[in-house]
């Protein structure tokens, strides 16, 4: 899959919250729970669905954290991989709706 | 054909009246003797009318709670039962056979999908009133929930060694008592108390308390908390109210070594607790 025709989407059968600067995340279907350290709450909540993950990391992890573009979209498709594998994010070469069942 | 009466039995947990009612004499009799102290002659909130039957003995399977799609009740079904429950009428059904574990279950299960829409929720905990305050110890098995509840000096009332039950107050959350039992096998009283902090547990060569991060605590909460249902609506609620009890409980870990002098650290540590002015 081209990395600049990521899109990601959250689940429609999450629960998520901020605490104390971190995004805490709960799939309701299966009770995994997950803690969101900035830079991931940063690609969680830009996840809509038809921004490519390429321009979310542009446009909102190497302004705001100051990292290398490379590393930076290296690090974000680990990142929602590993998401992906526990049902809390979508990810697809097409745009998808804002939050997937 | 005439239909059998039906008994009924009011049991109170948490300050949430509920009418147990059977057609079965020893299944009344079950239900008065294992929820003695905790029966009520309040005006019931919920009814649930349970058909005990012959078949099914008590399972490990994993519990299901999911709505119903045609109705909105919940259905809850293991092995050992299977309940209706319609949060819009407030009443529901359950067959089981005439075991207390099941009881137990489907009643938790209940308590736990009242208390989620009321921002309030059952902790896998052991709590206790000391000084009029009360004080909840969490961790999985083997933590030293039970040894706690063990250690506790005479002055101590037990709420539970097991499944402590949680409801918001004005100035934080209160704690009350349950008969759901773990090792100890003895009912909690049925008393409540506001809630003085919130310890996990850990066993210890010395008794420490140490301070745990709003997110590590909101983790191990949500851990602990007994929650079934497959909702992301309830889900959303029990998360917003384990950040809330974050917020407005202290929680620390509690390293311990088994012995009573545990319990002065805990005196020790809510006397300080209250002297410091901004948690006052």
């Amino acid at each position: 899959m081209p990395e600049n025709r990521i899109y990601i989407a959250r689940s429609s059968a999450i629960a998520a919250r901020a605490l104390a600067g971190e995004m805490m995340v709960m799939n309701s279907a299966n009770s995994t729970f997950f803690t969101l350290n900035e830079v991931a709450t940063t690609i969680f909540q830009a996840a809509d669905g038809h921004t490519p993950l390429r321009e979310i990391v542009l446009a909102r992890i190497c302004e705001q954290f100051d990292v290398d573009p490379e590393q930076a979209q290296a690090d974000a498709e680990q990142f929602v991989a590993e998401l992906s594998s526990h049902g809390i994010l979508f990810v697809s070469n097409q745009p998808l709706a804002s939050e997937t069942p | 054909m005439m239909a059998t009466p039906r008994k009924v039995a009011c049991v109170e947990i948490g300050g949430i009246p509920i009418a147990l009612s059977t057609c079965d004499e020893d299944f009344l009799d079950l239900l008065r003797r294992r929820y003695d102290g905790f029966l009520s002659s309040s005006r019931p909130e919920f009814e649930l009318e349970f058909d005990v039957t012959s078949t099914g003995s008590v399972s490990d399977d994993d519990v299901r709670v999911r709505r119903n799609n045609d109705d909105d009740a919940w259905l809850m079904e293991r092995g050992d039962f299977h309940a209706r429950w319609d949060p819009r009428t407030g009443r529901g059904s359950v067959r089981q056979n005439a075991n207390p574990y099941s009881l137990d279950s489907v009643l938790r299960i209940l308590h736990s999908l009242i208390l989620a829409e009321r921002g309030g929720f059952l902790l896998h905990a052991a709590s206790a009133i000391c000084d009029g305050r009360a004080f909840l110890f969490s961790g999985v098995s083997g933590a030293g929930k039970t040894t706690m509840t063990r250690l506790a000096p005479p002055d101590i009332t037990l709420l539970t060694d097991e499944i402590s039950y949680l409801r918001p107050n004005a100035d934080g959350y209160s704690a009350f008592g349950t008969p759901f039992a773990g090792e100890l096998a003895r009912a909690g009283e049925n008393c409540t108390a506001p809630v003085s902090a919130l310890f996990f547990l850990e066993q210890g060569p010395e008794n420490r308390i140490e301070e745990v991060s709003s997110a590590e605590t909101v983790r191990q909460l949500m851990r602990n908390i007994l929650f079934f249902a497959e909702d992301r609506g309830l889900v959303e609620k029990l998360l917003a109210t384990a950040c809330d009890f974050v917020a407005r409980v202290p929680v620390r870990r509690l390293t311990f070594y088994p012995d009573t002098r545990v319990w002065d650290e805990i005196r020790n540590f809510a006397r300080d607790f209250q002297e410091v002015p901004e948690h006052a």
